[in-house]
C-alpha cells in the first residue's frame, strides 16, 4: 500500500473516446504526479471537457481505465476532486452572498436540516481570504464582476483541500488581473497541498510559466510533453496535418494556422449543459 | 349593482365575523401552511426558472381533479395524481430549459382541455366546477383540509432535508454533480414536491392562479434581499400574509377568496420592487 504522499492523483490508462465511428483520441496514457500542473489544449470538439467529466465519473470513456487518488472511478461525482467550471455570469437576483457560494463547497453536498456546523464559518472566511474576496464576502454574488465570481468558484473548489484539481476553461472571459489571481490560487494550492492539476484552456499564455506538461489533443491524436517539446511548429503541424506556426511575440506564444474546431460539424459537443 | 351592493358583497358578514371565523378556521390553517410552503418552494422555482412549469403542472392537476369528480373519487386525490404525473413527465423529459418549455407548452392545453371535458360531463354541483379553476377554499370539506395541511407539511420537511444540495444544484448543476450531488434525483424529487404543492394550491386558490402563491412571494422577496436565510423567510412570510389575509378578508363578504389573495400578493410585490429600485439607486450613487 502506497502512502498518501506518493499516490499519483490521477492515472489514465489506455483511454479512448469515440463518437460514432469518429475517434477523438485513443491509447491515451497519462499519470499526473503530485504537485504537477498539466494544461490540456486542443480545438473545440476534441473531447477535453468529456475527459474531465470522465475523471469525475459523469461521463464514460469508450475504453480504458481511470484511477483517481488511488481508487478507480465508479460513482458519479467525487468529493475528493476539486472542479472549477467555466465562468458564466450568475443572474443578478441570485439569492446568495459571496460567502454562500464558497460555503457550497463545504456543505453543498450534505442532506439534512441546513444547520451550520462548528468551524465552518472560520473555514469559509479562510477560503475567502485566499481568494482575496474578504472585502466583498457579504455582497450578493449577482452584483459581483465575472472575475470576482470566478475567484469564488475557485475558492469553492478548494474547500476540501483536494489532491486533484480539474479546471475547465477557468480563465475564459476574465480580465488580466483576475486571470492572474485565479492562476495564483491554483498554483499556490498545488504547491502547498502537492495536488495534481489538469487545466483545460484554449490560451496557454496565462499559465505558460506554471505549466509542467501539455496534453495537446487534435484530429483523433494527441501529443504529451513539456511545453517546449509540444508547442513546436513541427510537432503541431504533424498533429494537425497542416502547416502550423508557433510564434513568440512580446513574451507571448501564439499558435498560427491551427483550425479552431475539429473539421466535422460538432462544434459544441463537448460543452455539456 | 350599486355601491351598497358592492359594500354588502365585500363586508356584509362583518357583523357576524366571529361566528364566520369559527366556521372557516380550518381553511385559514390550510391557507397558512400553503402560504408558508408556497413561498419557500417559490425561491427554488425562481432560481431554477420554472414558473412556466408551475403553471403547466397546475393545469394537469385541474384535469386530475375534474376526472376525480366525474368518476366520484375525492377531488384532492385526483389533483395530486394529475400533479404528480405532470411533474414527473416534465422532470424526466425536460432536463434543459428549452426542452422543458416546449413539453410544458404541449402538455398544458391538453390538460386544460381534458379538465374542461370532464367538467362538462360532470353532473354534480356546479359550484365545484369553477372552484377548481379559480379556487374556493371555504367550500373544501374538513377531511380534505386535513389532507391539504398534511401534504404541505410533508413538502416542507422534504424541502428542508434536501435544502443544501437543492440550492447547489439550482445555482450550478455542473459543480454540484462534480461534488457527487445526485443531481438527477434532486431534480426529480424537487419536481414531485412542487407537484404536491401545486395540487394543494389548486384547491385553495385555483388552477389558474397558483402562481400568485408559488412565484409572486419569492419574486418579491428576491427584490429586497439576497440573504440565503432572509429570502426564504421573507418569501414564506409574504405567502403566509397573502393566503391568510386573503381568506380573512374574503369571508367578511360573499366574494371568492382568490382575488383577495392575488391582490395582496401583487401589492407586496409592487412594494418590494419599489424598495429594491430605490436601494439600487442609493447603492449606485454611493459607488
Amino acid at each position: 500500500m502506497e502512502s498518501e504522499q506518493t499516490v499519483a492523483p490521477l492515472v489514465i490508462a489506455g483511454a479512448a473516446l469515440r463518437r460514432g465511428d469518429r475517434v477523438l483520441w485513443e491509447d491515451l496514457d497519462l499519470v499526473v504526479e503530485p504537485g504537477e500542473l498539466i494544461a490540456v489544449l486542443g480545438p473545440s470538439g476534441s473531447g477535453k471537457t468529456t475527459m474531465l467529466r470522465a475523471i469525475l465519473g459523469l461521463d464514460r470513456l469508450s475504453a480504458g481505465r481511470i484511477t483517481v487518488l488511488g481508487e478507480p472511478v465508479r460513482r458519479a461525482g467525487n468529493r475528493r476532486v476539486g472542479y472549477i467550471p467555466q465562468q458564466r455570469p450568475l443572474p443578478r437576483d441570485t439569492s446568495m452572498r459571496a460567502r454562500d457560494l464558497v460555503q457550497l463547497g463545504v456543505d453543498g453536498h450534505r442532506f439534512g436540516l441546513p444547520i451550520p456546523r462548528r468551524g465552518e464559518r472560520a473555514r469559509v472566511d479562510a477560503l475567502l481570504a485566499d481568494a482575496e474576496a474578504s472585502a466583498f464576502a457579504d455582497r450578493p454574488v449577482g452584483l459581483l464582476s465575472g472575475g470576482e465570481q470566478q475567484r469564488l468558484r475557485v475558492a469553492q473548489a478548494l474547500a476540501d483541500d483536494p489532491k486533484l484539481l480539474l479546471a475547465d476553461e477557468p480563465l475564459t472571459s476574465l480580465d488580466l488581473a483576475n486571470q492572474e489571481a485565479v492562476v495564483r490560487m491554483i498554483d499556490r494550492h498545488r504547491r502547498t497541498h502537492a495536488a495534481g492539476v489538469l487545466l483545460v484552456t484554449h490560451d496557454i499564455n496565462p499559465v505558460l510559466d506554471k505549466v509542467d506538461r501539455i496534453l495537446y489533443l487534435a484530429r483523433g491524436r494527441f501529443s504529451l510533453g513539456r511545453p517546449r517539446d509540444v508547442l513546436r511548429a513541427d510537432v503541431l503541424s504533424d498533429l494537425y496535418g497542416a502547416d502550423v506556426f508557433v510564434r513568440h511575440a512580446g513574451g507571448r506564444l501564439v499558435v498560427v494556422g491551427a483550425p479552431d474546431a475539429e473539421a466535422t460539424h460538432h462544434h459544441h459537443e463537448d460543452e455539456h449543459a | 349593482m350599486n355601491w351598497s351592493d358592492i359594500w354588502n358583497a365585500m363586508f356584509g358578514g362583518a357583523a357576524d365575523y366571529g361566528e364566520i371565523l369559527a366556521l372557516v378556521q380550518n381553511s385559514v390553517w390550510a391557507g397558512a401552511v400553503l402560504g408558508l410552503v408556497g413561498g419557500l418552494i417559490g425561491v427554488f422555482v425562481m432560481q431554477r426558472d420554472m414558473a412556466f412549469a408551475v403553471h403547466g403542472i397546475s393545469e394537469l392537476s385541474f384535469a386530475g381533479a375534474a376526472a376525480a369528480l366525474l368518476v366520484g373519487v375525492d377531488a384532492v386525490t385526483g389533483s395530486i395524481v394529475g400533479s404528480l404525473i405532470a411533474a414527473a413527465v416534465i422532470g424526466l423529459l425536460g432536463a434543459r430549459a428549452r426542452e422543458r418549455n416546449s413539453i410544458i407548452g404541449v402538455l398544458m392545453p391538453f390538460g386544460l382541455g381534458l379538465g374542461i371535458l370532464f367538467l362538462s360531463l360532470y353532473q354534480g354541483r356546479s359550484a365545484n366546477r369553477f372552484s377548481l379553476l379559480t379556487g374556493q377554499i371555504v367550500t373544501v370539506q374538513n377531511a380534505q383540509l386535513g389532507w391539504l395541511i398534511v401534504i404541505s407539511v410533508i413538502v416542507l420537511i422534504g424541502l428542508l432535508l434536501m435544502w443544501r444540495p437543492l440550492r447547489f444544484d439550482s445555482l450550478d448543476p455542473q459543480a454540484a454533480a462534480a461534488r457527487g450531488v445526485p443531481v438527477r434525483w434532486i431534480s426529480l424529487a424537487f419536481m414531485l414536491l412542487l407537484g404536491l404543492v401545486v395540487a394543494v394550491a389548486v384547491h385553495i386558490i385555483g388552477a389558474l392562479l397558483v402562481l400568485a402563491l408559488v412565484v409572486t412571494p419569492a419574486a418579491a422577496a428576491m427584490r429586497v434581499s439576497a440573504g440565503p436565510v432572509a429570502v426564504p423567510l421573507l418569501a414564506a412570510a409574504f405567502g403566509f400574509v397573502s393566503a391568510v389575509g386573503g381568506i380573512l378578508l374574503a369571508v367578511m363578504g360573499e366574494l371568492p377568496v382568490s382575488p383577495y389573495i392575488t391582490t395582496i400578493s401583487f401589492v407586496i410585490y409592487l412594494v418590494c420592487r419599489g424598495i429594491g429600485a430605490r436601494r439600487d439607486r442609493v447603492t449606485r450613487s454611493a459607488a
